[in-house]
């Protein structure tokens, strides 16, 4: 039981928490499921927005990092077309 | 839905086997974290292979050093619900991930490690950033 377990045949991220920005300004951070015709399937999402009034995407990740993901949907596709870039939550740089 | 519990109970014995008490209920719940006093570790377990498959044996190599705390506790995600739900709101102020740690201070929480934390990293390196927390919150000092 103890000792790294990897997924053989799923991808490299598989339960991996990443954040994964969306080419429409979304940003969102979720568990990586897997990849497939339809998209990226992210688990357990939370969706930061870049619109006003709202915190800016470095404060969201800033309160992600310490408190956790705030899961918003249990459950979402992005086109892979749309998926401008995906980093481990654990591995972004905030400035 | 809970695993079977055959399955699961490998994991539990892991983390009896490094003196954490299992949690398995509400009430036991309250009963360590309700007037919490000096230090204690919640280990939220998890079925998750390869972050629980880290986080068990992390904890484990952390338990040996000179600097611990006083208790380890440890409720089991996905299967013991109650118990999970009420430890969580001792530490309500963070989101649920498991497996997670939760260090708690004189009832405060001191340090959390989430899930991001753990993923893809190998339980040395987990291992001693809990030494490096342990240094620094549960040094009892000696008079």
């Amino acid at each position: 039981m103890s000792g790294l377990v990897f997924h053989p045949g799923h991808h490299a991220l598989h339960g991996m928490t990443v954040v994964l920005e969306v080419s429409d300004g979304r940003t969102c951070v979720g568990r990586f499921d897997t990849e497939d015709e339809a998209g990226v399937h992210l688990l357990d999402v939370g969706i930061h927005r870049a619109e006003a009034g709202t915190a800016s995407r470095d404060d969201y990740l800033r309160q992600t990092l310490k408190f956790g993901v705030r899961r918003d949907v249990p459950h979402l596709v992005i086109p892979r077309a749309s998926v401008a870039r995906i980093t481990r939550l654990s591995e972004y740089r905030l400035d | 839905m809970p695993y079977n519990p055959a399955l699961v109970q490998p994991m539990r014995e892991e983390m009896v086997r490094m003196g954490a008490k299992e949690l398995l209920s509400g009430a036991e719940v309250d009963a360590v974290l309700g007037d919490q006093r000096g230090t204690t570790l919640v280990f939220v377990n998890s079925v998750c292979g390869c972050s629980a498959g880290s986080a068990r044996p992390a904890l484990a190599l952390a338990l040996k050093h000179a600097n611990v705390p006083q208790q380890t506790v440890t409720v089991f995600a996905g299967q013991d619900l109650e118990a999970t739900a009420r430890a969580r709101q001792y530490f309500s102020e963070y989101q649920p991930s498991s497996p997670s740690m939760a260090l708690f201070r004189d009832g405060e929480v001191v340090h959390m490690v989430h899930r991001h934390q753990i993923e893809g990293r190998p339980p040395q390196a987990i291992a001693a950033d809990l030494m490096t927390v342990f240094d620094k919150y549960c040094v009892t000092s000696s008079v």
